[in-house]
């Protein structure tokens, strides 16, 4: 509290406090921004989202198949083209399963159902599942990329 | 800034949060200690003399310092170790080469508890040459040996827990000298080991031990420690007696 006759000077103690809460205060923030840095995980041993879901004869035309690694439906229909879609419910996250004795997709969890081609039926789900980049190799395998979303329109012609 | 720093210190919250404040009167710098979790502990005033360097080159002090840069880097670390076999040996590569900081958590961990034995050590014989183990202090001499046998027993289980050919032979060589005592050595080792040799229940019963049970302890112990260093009448500083002048 108590400065020197010219004002300028800091006291001993004055000095002593203010060094004191800098040294605080970068360490507090130094310490966050390392902390932080340190807890971002560099690399992750976490499933490709490219994946090849099998051999095109292995999906028969007007079948849905459920890949349940993967968390992805592979739609082969009678009109001569295939589709992926999400099998992970758009409300908050769980796996949903094909009812093949219904047509229909629903979720445990809450009870949002799903048609074929991934429309909502029944909420709570908010919106439609989402179609997947599905392709096509030089094998005849399929590969989806889970990371892509497409269009609806986008179909694989087989 | 000095009117926002008081407008905050006048605030509900701000005196919710810290009780009293302090002022320049003698009561007032009592009541700060007094009233403050963090403060209380220790002594609201201390002789001139034990506040010099040489009264105790502030080791005690420096081992609760490393003690506290142990529990912050050991919590850190956790985050990226899992304690079993063989995933133990590849977190602690994957600390040391992939994470960000990994490498210099580690090396802070493993210095600061060397340091820590190190300087430990030497709190205990900086207090023996100042007598301070003698009555009215005696108790807080033996919380202190057992601060010191939990640290070693901390360095020790720390050992394991990169789980190289290092960490396994050691404790397979410590182990064994737990075997060496008389009656209770097999069944000692086979409880800390969790069976017959060093293999995946030992290295959970060493992390157990390693990141809660000990560090518990410690902490539990470190608090009375300080508390009896007040209660006992503050510390006992060295003294230097000065060379006779010669004429």
């Amino acid at each position: 509290m108590d400065k020197k006759e010219n004002g300028k000077k800091l006291s001993r103690s004055q000095f002593f406090l203010k060094t004191g809460m800098a040294a605080t205060s970068i360490t507090i923030v130094g310490g966050s921004i390392f902390a932080l840095d340190f807890l971002s995980p560099n690399v992750l041993l976490e499933p490709s989202a490219i994946f090849k879901a099998g051999l095109l004869e292995d999906f028969a035309p007007g079948s849905v198949t459920f890949d349940a690694k993967n968390r992805v439906y592979i739609v082969r229909n009678k009109k001569g083209y295939m589709y992926a879609l999400s099998a992970v419910c758009t409300h908050l996250g769980c796996l949903t399963r094909w009812k093949e004795e219904e047509g229909i997709i629903s979720c445990p969890c809450h009870g949002s159902r799903f048609s074929v081609t991934g429309e909502v039926l029944r909420g709570p789900a908010p919106k439609p599942l989402p179609r997947l980049s599905i392709a096509m190799d030089n094998k005849n395998e399929i590969v989806v990329d889970k990371s892509t979303i497409v269009d609806e329109n986008q179909i694989l012609k087989v | 800034m000095a009117n926002l720093i008081n407008k905050i210190k006048n605030s509900g919250p701000y005196k919710s949060m810290f009780r009293g404040g302090s002022t320049s009167s003698n009561l007032g710098k009592s009541l700060a200690i007094f009233n403050s979790f963090f403060l209380h502990v220790l002594p609201v005033k201390v002789h001139r003399d034990s506040v010099k360097f040489t009264a105790t080159f502030y080791l005690g002090i420096l081992s609760f310092a490393l003690f506290i840069i142990l529990v912050v880097t050991g919590i850190l670390l956790n985050f990226y170790y899992h304690p079993s076999v063989p995933q133990a040996y590849y977190d602690m590569k994957d600390l040391t080469f992939v994470v960000s900081s990994g490498r210099f958590l580690r090396n802070l961990h493993r210095w600061a508890a060397h340091a820590m034995v190190l300087v430990v050590f030497l709190h205990m014989l900086r207090v023996f040459y100042a007598g301070a183990y003698k009555p009215p202090k005696q108790f807080n001499w033996v919380i202190g040996v057992l601060l010191f046998i939990i640290t070693l027993f901390l360095s020790y289980t720390g050992y394991l827990l990169p789980w190289d050919q290092l960490a396994y032979w050691a404790v397979s060589v410590g182990t064994n000298m737990a075997k060496a005592m008389p009656v209770l050595g097999n069944k000692i080792r086979f409880l800390l080991l969790g069976g017959h040799e060093v293999g995946e229940n030992a290295l959970i019963r060493f992390y157990v031990l390693h990141i809660f049970i000990l560090p518990l302890a410690m902490a539990v112990l470190i608090g009375i420690h300080f508390w009896r260093v007040r209660k006992d009448g503050g510390i006992t500083p060295l003294k230097f007696k000065k060379k006779k002048q010669q004429h």
